[in-house]
C-alpha cells in the first residue's frame, strides 16, 4: 500500500489557427505528477512535462551549520544534479534561479534559523528543463508542508527564426530556435516571479511571450489543483 | 484570443477570496484568501456601489475567530499557506467565532507548546539534557523537570512497571540514547524549545522516562492526530488483539511493546499501514491475525 499520489492529465490550450499539434500559440505537452513517493525526505514530487521529468525531494525545517543560519528566516538551499556527470556551471546557475524563485514564495520567516533544501534530480531531459525543475520543486515544497504564500509554476517559450512562439518546446526546437524564454509565475495574479531569456527577441515579443505563459500558467494551476484534490480525496 | 480572455477570467475570478463557509471540508492551495463570515455582508453589497454604513467598522458580530495551523491572517482575510482540507469548530462556550484550520499531511514535526512527544536523550550538560524531538533543533530539558527531583534531593527511585502507562522515573538512572516522554513549556520559533516531564500540579501524570525493550517508530503527523481523536475505533481493536503498552509522541513517534517481539512487529506495522487502509481493509486483517 503505497502513499504515493500519481495524476496524469493531457492539457492542450486550444489553438486558434490549426489543428496541428504544435500550431502558434500554445500547447503544453503531456503532464504527471506524483506525490509523496519518497520515504526519506519531509516531501518529495516527480514531475513530467512530455518527456522531461524531475525528481524533487524537500527537507526542512530542520538543522542548520551555524555558519549558513540567517537569524529572521529560513535559510532555502537548491541542489540540482544532472541526470549524468558532475554538477557544472549549468547547474549552479538554474539553482540560483529556483532559489530565487522559491524563496520569493516560501514564508520563510515562520521559521527562522532552520534549513529548508530541495533537492532537483534531472532523470531525462527533453526541453524545458528549468519550467519542469519549478513545477517538481512547487509540487514537492507543497508536499512537505513548508508554508507559502502561493503557489509557482514554470513555463517555457521558444521563438524561431520567423517569430512563431512555442510554448513548452522540445529540445529540437530549443536548439533550432533563436530565443528562448523561461518563466515563473505565482498562482495568486499570474505574476512574473523569475524570468530567464537566452537569444535575440523584441521587446514586443518578449511581451508577447509573457502574455502566453500567463495563460498557460492556468493550464499548469488548474492541474496542480486536480493532483492535489485527488491525493486529499483518498484520506 | 476570445478563448484566451475566457481563460483569464475564469483565472482571475479563481483568485478573488470566498467564504471561508462556502469552502470548509474542501481542498485548499496556498495563496487561496478565505473571508469570514461577518466580511461577507459587506462585500455582496459592495458591487452595487454602494455599502451599508458601519457605524463601528471593526466590531465584530461573531468574536474574536481564531486561526489555526494552516492559515495566517492578511488583512482582515485569511490566506491559506498549506495545502490541506478546511476545518472549522465552532466555539463550545459562544463566544468567540470558533477556530479555522487546514488539516494537511506532513512528516517533518514543528514544535507547539503543550504538545506531549517522545524525545530521544542525545547529549547531558550540566544540568540540562538535550533531547532530540524531530524538529528543527534540539530540545532542553532541566534534571529538575521531573516528579520528586529537587536540588538537593535526588531520589533514586526504582523502575517500577505495569501492565498500563504507569511509570516511575528514575531521574538519575537514565543515559543518553534514553527515550522522554514529556511536553513542551517553550516552544515558539525565536527560541530554543523546552520541556519538562511535570504537569502544572508537579506530577508526573505518565511522563518520563520510557522504559527498556518495545520498539520506537516513525509515521506521519496526520495517522497520530487520528489515531488520537476521541472516537477512533483503530486503538480499540489493538487493544483486543494483544495486550501492550503504548505511547503516542505528537512528533510522529509511536513507542509500542507487547509480551513477544513477534507481537510488537506486529503492532508496529498494524499502525504503520492504517494510514492507507479503509475500515474493512482493517477488519479483515484484525480478524485475520485473531484467528492465528
Amino acid at each position: 500500500m503505497e502513499g504515493a499520489m500519481q495524476t496524469e492529465s493531457k492539457i492542450r490550450a486550444d489553438s486558434r489557427t490549426e489543428p496541428g499539434p504544435r500550431g502558434p500559440g500554445c500547447s503544453l505537452r503531456h503532464f504527471a505528477c506524483e506525490q509523496n513517493l519518497l520515504s526519506r525526505p519531509d516531501g518529495s514530487a516527480s514531475f513530467l512535462q512530455g518527456d522531461t521529468s524531475v525528481l524533487a525531494g524537500v527537507y526542512g525545517p530542520a538543522e542548520v551549520k551555524i555558519s549558513k543560519e540567517i537569524f529572521n528566516k529560513a535559510t532555502l538551499e537548491v541542489i540540482l544534479r544532472p541526470k549524468t556527470g558532475l554538477p557544472g556551471v549549468a547547474e549552479k546557475s538554474r539553482e540560483r534561479l529556483i532559489r530565487n524563485t522559491c524563496e520569493a514564495v516560501v514564508l520563510g520567516a515562520l521559521h527562522p534559523r532552520t534549513s529548508i533544501t530541495v533537492v532537483l534530480q534531472v532523470v531525462s531531459d527533453a526541453g524545458s528543463l528549468l519550467a519542469c525543475c519549478l513545477n517538481a520543486a512547487c509540487m514537492a515544497l507543497v508536499d512537505a508542508g513548508v508554508p507559502m504564500r502561493a503557489l509557482f509554476c514554470g513555463v517555457t517559450c521558444a521563438l524561431d527564426s520567423d517569430g512563431t512562439l512555442m510554448l513548452d518546446p522540445t529540445a529540437k526546437q530549443e536548439k533550432e530556435a533563436r530565443a528562448v524564454l523561461t518563466f515563473a509565475l505565482d498562482s495568486v495574479e499570474r505574476k512574473l516571479l523569475m524570468s530567464t531569456t537566452k537569444g535575440l527577441y523584441s521587446d514586443a515579443e518578449l511581451q508577447q511571450c509573457l502574455a502566453a505563459a500567463q495563460t498557460a500558467s492556468t493550464h499548469v494551476f488548474r492541474f496542480y489543483r486536480e493532483s492535489l484534490q485527488r491525493r486529499y480525496s483518498k484520506s | 484570443m476570445a478563448e484566451a480572455a475566457g481563460v483569464a477570467a475564469e483565472s482571475l475570478a479563481g483568485c478573488r477570496a470566498r467564504a471561508a463557509r462556502t469552502v470548509l471540508d474542501q481542498v485548499v492551495l496556498p495563496g487561496e484568501e478565505l473571508l469570514l463570515p461577518d466580511q461577507e455582508d459587506g462585500e455582496g453589497s459592495g458591487g452595487a456601489g454602494e455599502r451599508p454604513l458601519r457605524l463601528n467598522a471593526t466590531a465584530r458580530s461573531r468574536g474574536r475567530v481564531v486561526c489555526g495551523p494552516g492559515l495566517r491572517r492578511c488583512g482582515d482575510r485569511l490566506l491559506v499557506t498549506k495545502c490541506g482540507r478546511l476545518r472549522h469548530k465552532e466555539p463550545g462556550s459562544g463566544s468567540g467565532g470558533g477556530v479555522y484550520w487546514v488539516d494537511s499531511q506532513q512528516k517533518r514535526y514543528v514544535p507547539v507548546k503543550g504538545d506531549h512527544v517522545i524525545g530521544i536523550v542525545t547529549a547531558k550538560s550540566g544540568d540540562i539534557f538535550k533531547v532530540d524531538v524531530g524538529g528543527s533543533e534540539p530540545a532542553s530539558l532541566s534534571y529538575l523537570a521531573f516528579e520528586g527531583a529537587t536540588k538537593r534531593n535526588r531520589p533514586n527511585v526504582q523502575l517500577t512497571r505495569g501492565a498500563v502507562l504507569l511509570l516511575q522515573v528514575s531521574t538519575w538512572a537514565f543515559q543518553v540514547g534514553d527515550l522522554i516522554y514529556g511536553q513542551f513549556v517553550v516552544a515558539n520559533k525565536d527560541m530554543e524549545p523546552e520541556m519538562v516531564c511535570i504537569d502544572s500540579c508537579g506530577r508526573a501524570n505518565g511522563m518520563g522516562v520510557i522504559g527498556q525493550d518495545g520498539l520506537l517508530f516513525k509515521v506521519t503527523l496526520g495517522l497520530i492526530r487520528k489515531l488520537l481523536a476521541p472516537d477512533c475505533e483503530i486503538l480499540q481493536e489493538v487493544g483486543k488483539l494483544y495486550p501492550l503498552e503504548i505511547v503516542f509522541g505528537m512528533n510522529g513517534r509511536i513507542w509500542v511493546k507487547a509480551k513477544t517481539i513477534q507481537q510488537t512487529l506486529i503492532l508496529a506495522n498494524i499502525l504503520e499501514a492504517c494510514e492507507h487502509m479503509t475500515a474493512d481493509q482493517r477488519k479483515q486483517i484484525f480478524s485475520r491475525l485473531a484467528e492465528s
